[in-house]
This record gives C-alpha cells, structure tokens and sequence, in this order.
C-alpha cells in the first residue's frame, strides 16, 4: 500500500491506463479544468468525485478526445487521445452522463450499432446484461426512461471485450435493484484485470467498488489515494471513559475539539497522531474506548466545503 | 381551463416570428399575384388570349384549381394562389399545434408545465387559439391587402375568409393527428399526408369535373367563387369540419394518458446490423424521399406547361428580361425552370449539410465518437448523404419536368434533355453545401448562415438583371457562372472551376471539424 507521501507526489507509472497532469480546458472565459492531476492504474477502479460544474465531465471528454486539452499532457493506454482517439477507443467504452437516444431507433439497435462500431459485441454477455438489466431492447428510444436510457448504453459498454471503462455518473437514473446488478458487473469486470475509471455522487457505491478515488474541486484534484490514505488525512472521533479525571489532553499534537465532562472525553484525532492520542489517554485508564474512522461523506463534506479552497491552496 | 390565457400569451411569444414570416408570406403569396398579372399582359385582348389557353390547359388547372373569370385581375388571383395558400395555411396551423402539443410532450417539457396549477385542457385549447389567431390574421391582412390593390369587395372577403376556414380544418386535421401517434414526426406525417390527399382530390375532381373536389378542404375554399360570382353557403362546410375535428380530438385527447398516443407505440426490432453510414442514411432518409417527391412534382408541373409558355407567361419585356431570353420564349422558360427546381432543391441540400450539427447539438454523437470510429468517418457519413441525396433531388426534378413535358407535347427527346441540362447544376448547389460544411466545421454557432448563401443565389437569380446589380454580385453566385442548359450548350469550364471550390470550402470545413471540440451539452 502506498504511503500518503507517494500519493502526493503522484508518481507515473509506466502501467497506468490514464494519466493526466497539468490539465488546462477553458470555454471562452470560463475556466473548467485549472491545472488537472488525474492517475488511474491498470486493474483499478478509480473513483472521481467532485461537486456539480466541478470539471468531472470535462475531463472525461478531453480522455476521449472529445474536447482539446488547452494545456497539459493527457495520456490514455499511453497514448494522445486526440490524435488516436479512435485508436485508441477500441479498447474503451463509455457511459456518457446523459444518455441521448434516436428517438427512432431501437434500443437493441443502439446496442449493437455502438458494439459493432466498437469492434464487436459479447454475443452471450449481451444476451445476458439485457436479462440482468431487465431491458426491453424493441423499444423506441424516446418511449425509455432516463434510467432505461442508460441501461442502453451500460449493456452496450459492458458488452463491449475493452480493457477500461469511463463511466460518467452511470448510476444516476438506476433503482436500487438495478444499481446493485451494476455493482456486480463492476466486480466482475474487476476480477478479469481491467481498468474503470467511475465518475458518481452515490458515495456508497464509490466506497463499495473503488480501490482509489480522486476529489475534484473547481477543475483542480484536491485529494487522490486509497481510501485509507485518505482517511490518514482526516481525523477520526474519538470517545472514552477514563478512571481518573484526565489532564494535559490539550496540549497533544494532532488533538481538535476536545470536550471532558468529568471521566467523559471526546475529540477528534488527525489520524496519523491516533496512536499518541490513546496512549495518552491510556494513563488515565480507559473503561469504554470508541474510535469512528471517518466515513467517504465526511471526506466529501471536508472537501466540498466553502473552506476547501483555501485548505487546498494551503 | 385555468391558464389557458398564460398559455396563449407565451405561446404568442415563443411564435412571433415565425408567425410573422408564416402571415408574411402568406399574404405576400396572394398580393403579389395581383401586379404580377397586371404587369404580364399589355392589353386585354392577350389577357384573353392568355385566359383561354390556360383553361384549356388540364395541367394547370390540376395544379391549381378550376378555372374560373381568368381574363380578370381577381380571377387571376383566386387561381393562382388559393390551392399553394391551402397547403400554406395548412401547414403552419399543422407546425403551431405539433409543436405547443405533440412536441412538448415527446419533450418531456409538458409534464413540468402540467404538474403547475393548470386545467388539463388548458395548453391544448392555448394552442388551437394560437393556430385559429393566425388563420384569422392571414385571412384579413389578404383581404386587406387585395382591397387595398384595388379589387372587389366581395371577393377579396371571400379569398380571406376561404383562407381562414381552410386552415382552421387543416388545424383540426392537426389537432386530431397529434392525438393518434407518440411522435411529432409521425403526427406532421399524418398531417401533411391529410393536405396532400386534400391537394390530389381536389385536382382530379378540378380536371375531371365528377364532384370529387367537394371531398377536400381545399375545394371548398375554391367552391366559394372568390371574384367569379361569389357563394358563401360552402363556407358552411369548413366551419362545420372544423368543429367536428375540434371535438373529435378533444375527445381523443380526454381518454389519453399524457405522453401517450392514441396509437400505442410499436416495438420495434431487438436487433440491429446499421453501421454509421447506414444511420446516417437513415436519420436522413425521410427527408430525402420527401424532397425527391416534392421536387419531381414541382417539375412535373413545370413540364406540364408543354409548348404553352408564351400564351401564359405573356410577351411583356418583363417576362423576357427575367428569363434572359433572347429568342426563344420557350427554351428560356425551361431553362429557368432548371435553375428554379436546382435553387429549391438546394433547401435539401443546406438542410441535410447541416444535419451532424443537429446531431452534435442533440448530444448523439458524444456516444458514437467514444468509439473506434474516427470523427471523419462519422462525417462522412452524412456527406455522402448530402452528396447523393442532392443528385437524386436534382434529377428527379428534372426527371420530373421532361417527364410533364413529354406527357403533354409528345416529344419524347424531353427524357434525356431535362435531366442532362441538370447534370451541371449539381455542383453549384454542392457549393453550397460545401458553405454549410465550412461554417460547420469552423464556426459551428453561425452555421445558420449557410441558407443566407442560398438567399443571395436566389436573389441575384430573380432580380440580378432586372434590378441591374453590380457584376461583382453577381457573380458571387455560383449559378450565375453556368451556361443556362438546355437553352444554350453546357459550358464545363465554370462547372468544374465551382466543384472544385465546393471540395475545398467541404474539405476545409471536415479539417476544422477535426481540429475543433466537440459541441456538448
């Protein structure tokens, strides 16, 4: 497992499947992407996360060769996506955040364009991800759902024999039952080596299914490791009762937000001082001892909070 | 009914133009016939020359209407206007109600503004009082303006008020077409179908005088007699149509589930084989048939006319200096007719040059260029459609003109001649194709100006040499380079000098669309 420091300091290695650094992307005067770091090692699933308008979508469009980076190098499978997009979009697919169908067509038609024009469907997966999803493919594309309109083009990419998958917001128009085939079938695809990179706001699908994320905030990543690098960086809360009335806890590196109601104490710990905290608590003799990690939401919140700015700058 | 009044006043908004041009052109469409025919003839006795060639003439009056006092100004009129102002008012109450109806609920924008406090009735009857305002106001300012020309009272209330009828029928046919399907598309089909039919009834029952124009809208406008002896008891018909249709879809509309069609929708097939060049061929396809009918009707019409040219179009130096004709009347009038069908056909040609910016814009090809096919390719795709969809419109045209024109003179040579004096035309009008493609490409958000490229075509076509315009101007327009065939022998030159332009200005423009982001949503 990577220590914290590797994480920061964001080492390319030669077996990622993405790897962007320094990226750049305006619209007329509106800065989307201000500087860009994104990594994705092959075998993983890579969780971006980041508030709306955050730049998540940008920056998928410009790792397909849709948009044109202003600035920046971006490297899908090694190579430039803008010049050897189709190229290199034979061993991809993709899920765009909104699904938009020919109204005339079928899904099953959509399916089997976008797999043929792809370089081939699964027969059997296809067969079989239509049954699981509960699609119906002889229906109109303007008589589906959002959530059935997605289905479409989840059949389609995971039908598809590629090597990763960019998925933005996949999951956004599915019922539960649904996501939970979709949970599946990210496993699945997991277990066979390869590669996704999963845009999402339902945090407990990016905590079930991610081995890394990476936060985004106002074009720029904030934060990328493990999960458990992550929560190095944040504070876990911590709750005892001691023996003796406890003395001299303020004065303890890493300590916040310490409240002592008589044998009773609660503060929150930077985790990486977790061990110093209980050892000094240790001396007052612990009775009762509760520690709560700190959950992907607080991450988030952290994050995404009006504060961030200026903690990531900092 | 609560909000029907909001309804009304946003709808009015949200059309103000486009029922300005619809009213406009309307009305410009029946006023402008009156100086027109003043302006042909010199002398009363050609206009009778003129009149009693044309009611001879079976083809005309198919493609018009029956012919009635055509030795007067008014009967004129009537005639030439009433069966195209029809299909006109027909059409725009047709795009009024699909588009404040049908269309908003394929949207899904209906469900929103129906999920506020308003009746359920409220947005349907909004847009049948859209439709029935403008049918009025088309009606009166054609009253209006033929009054204001000069001629008779009573018919010039009877040419408007037969207008408004029909279109009030028309935008019940519409109205009750928008209850059946679940797609705007197929309820404008079913709509224009109910004007076509409307439009062939009433031309078989004009040529063949067996009663069978009483089975269409359009025949009974004519019925009406506007300056030929007027009758008003036939607008008794139209009035009584319209409010059966109005109730009728009501009706339909009462036992519908919102989003639904009467027609529940079909499923279609769970297997597809289309590659990107067949779904570009498919988008497409409706459009290109439709033109292609269209076109080869137009011309068949044109052709139709046969040897009668110079009885009808008058011997007046304005006719001549139009068709820039030094000699023959006739071989100038096809001539011109050739360009005409090219510059009409070109509508097909900007519009379906335009199409991948319609798909880019509605976000389908985000998906599609996520895969191995190249941007290119994609491109392509609908090029070869732009490509030889325009051949296909372009010639059956012609087609259709030598066609007419060998029905009603015998003179077979007309097969070859018409579509062979076509065959140049083609590249001007991928010329301006390729306009389309390089605003595409480069300027995506001004695309819309490619159709002013056809507005100047057709402008220096109509008025170059009448109005004396600079040559420069003039020869801004690719046509105006072009030997005008089968008048004068075509000229390769010109022909190949404007192709070559057309692949530059399209090659340029699929590089810029290469080099340039994606339009997303």
């Amino acid at each position: 497992m990577p220590g914290v420091g590797a994480v920061a300091s964001y080492g390319r290695r030669m077996d990622d499947v993405i790897d962007i650094r320094g990226l750049h992307k305006s619209f007329g005067s509106t800065q989307a992407l201000d500087g860009l770091d994104l990594s994705v090692a092959t075998g993983e699933v890579h969780g971006f996360l980041g508030p709306n308008g955050a730049g998540k979508s940008t920056t998928i469009r410009v790792l397909l060769g849709l948009l044109r980076a202003d600035a920046g190098t971006v490297r899908l499978f090694g190579g430039d996506p803008w010049r050897d997009a189709a190229e290199l979009h034979r061993r991809l697919a993709y899920v765009p955040g909104d699904v938009n169908l020919w109204p005339t067509l079928t899904g099953g038609e959509v399916i089997d364009l976008l797999g043929r024009l792809r370089g081939g469907l699964d027969e059997r997966r296809r067969a079989d991800l239509i049954e699981r999803f509960e699609l119906d493919p002889t229906k109109k594309g303007r008589a589906y759902s959002k959530g059935n309109r997605q289905k479409v083009a989840l059949v389609a990419a995971l039908a598809s024999d590629v090597e990763l998958l960019v998925l933005d917001e996949p999951t956004s128009g599915l019922d539960p039952l649904m996501e939970a085939v979709f949970t599946e079938c990210i496993d699945d695809f997991k277990d066979e080596g390869r590669s996704v990179l999963l845009s999402s706001h339902i945090l407990a699908e990016v905590e079930r299914l991610c081995d890394r994320v990476s936060i985004i905030r106002s074009g720029r990543a904030v934060e990328s490791g493990t999960l458990a690098d992550l929560r190095h960086l944040t504070r876990t809360s911590v709750a005892a009762e001691v023996a003796t009335q406890p003395s001299g806890l303020e004065g303890l590196v890493g300590v916040h937000d310490l409240v002592v109601e008589g044998h009773r104490v609660l503060f929150e710990v930077d985790t990486d001082h977790l061990g110093s905290a209980i050892d000094a608590l240790g001396r007052f003799g612990i009775r009762t001892l509760t520690s709560q990690p700190p959950t992907l939401e607080e991450l988030f919140m952290r994050h995404y909070g009006d504060d961030a700015t200026a903690e990531a700058t900092a | 009914m609560t909000g029907t009044g909001i309804f009304v006043r946003t709808f009015l908004r949200r059309d103000r133009w486009m029922l300005f041009w619809w009213i406009l052109g309307g009305t410009v469409l029946y006023f402008s016939q009156a100086p027109s025919v003043d302006a042909t003839y010199t002398s009363q006795a050609e206009f009778d020359t003129a009149a009693a060639s044309m009611e001879g003439n079976v083809a005309l009056i198919a493609m018009t209407g029956p012919a009635r006092a055509l030795n007067t100004v008014g009967g004129q009129v009537a005639w030439q206007a009433m069966a195209f102002g029809a299909v006109v008012a027909g059409l725009m109450s047709m795009f009024i109600v699909g588009r404040h109806t049908r269309a908003e609920e394929e949207s899904g924008r209906d469900e929103l503004v129906r999920s506020t406090a308003v009746g359920r009735y409220a947005p349907i009857v909004a847009a049948l009082a859209v439709a029935a305002v403008a049918n009025v106001l088309m009606g009166v300012l054609i009253t209006l303006s033929l009054l204001g020309y000069g001629l008779a009272v009573a018919g010039s209330i009877s040419i408007g008020l037969a207008l408004t009828l029909t279109g009030l029928t028309f935008t019940g046919v519409a109205l009750v077409a928008a209850q059946l399907t679940d797609g705007t598309r197929a309820m404008y089909g079913i709509t224009g179908a109910v004007i076509g039919v409307a439009y062939v009834l009433r031309a078989i029952g004009d040529v063949t005088e067996n009663g069978l124009s009483w089975l269409s809208p359009i025949g009974w406008g004519q019925a009406m007699r506007p300056y030929a002896g007027e009758l008003w008891w036939p607008a008794v018909i139209p009035v009584v149509a319209t409010a059966l249709l109005v109730v009728a879809g009501l009706a339909l509309f009462g036992r519908r589930d919102v989003g639904a069609g009467m027609w529940a929708a079909r499923p279609g097939p769970a297997r597809g084989r289309g590659s990107s060049l067949g779904l570009a061929w498919r988008l497409q396809a409706g459009s290109v048939i439709g033109w292609t009918l269209g076109v080869f009707l137009l011309g068949l019409s044109f052709g139709s006319i046969g040897n009668d040219v110079e009885e009808i179009m008058g011997s007046s130096d304005a006719t001549a200096e139009l068709l820039q004709a030094s000699g023959d009347l006739s071989a100038a009038f096809y001539a011109f007719a050739i360009v005409m069908i090219a510059l009409i056909g070109s509508g097909f040609t900007i519009s379906s040059a335009l199409r991948p910016l319609g798909e880019e814009d509605a976000g389908r090809v985000e998906a599609m260029l996520a895969t191995s096919l190249p941007r290119q390719g994609w491109l392509m795709g609908h090029v070869s459609v732009t490509v030889l969809g325009t051949a296909i419109v372009l010639l059956a045209g012609a087609t259709g003109l030598g066609l007419g024109f060998a029905l009603v003179t015998g003179d077979s040579g007309a097969f070859a001649r018409y579509p062979e004096a076509m065959v140049p035309y083609v590249a001007p009008v991928l010329l301006l194709a390729a306009v389309a493609r390089l605003l595409h490409g480069v300027v995506p958000r001004l695309a819309f100006l490619a159709w002013v490229g056809l507005a100047v075509c057709v402008v220096v076509m109509f008025f170059g040499q009448l109005l004396s315009f600079p040559q420069w101007l003039i020869d801004v327009s690719p046509f105006s380079h072009l030997a005008l065939t089968p008048a004068e022998d075509a000229r390769w030159g010109p022909v190949v000098v404007v192709a070559v332009v057309a692949a530059v200005l399209s090659v340029t423009g699929q590089v810029g669309f290469r080099r340039r982001d994606v339009l997303t949503t």
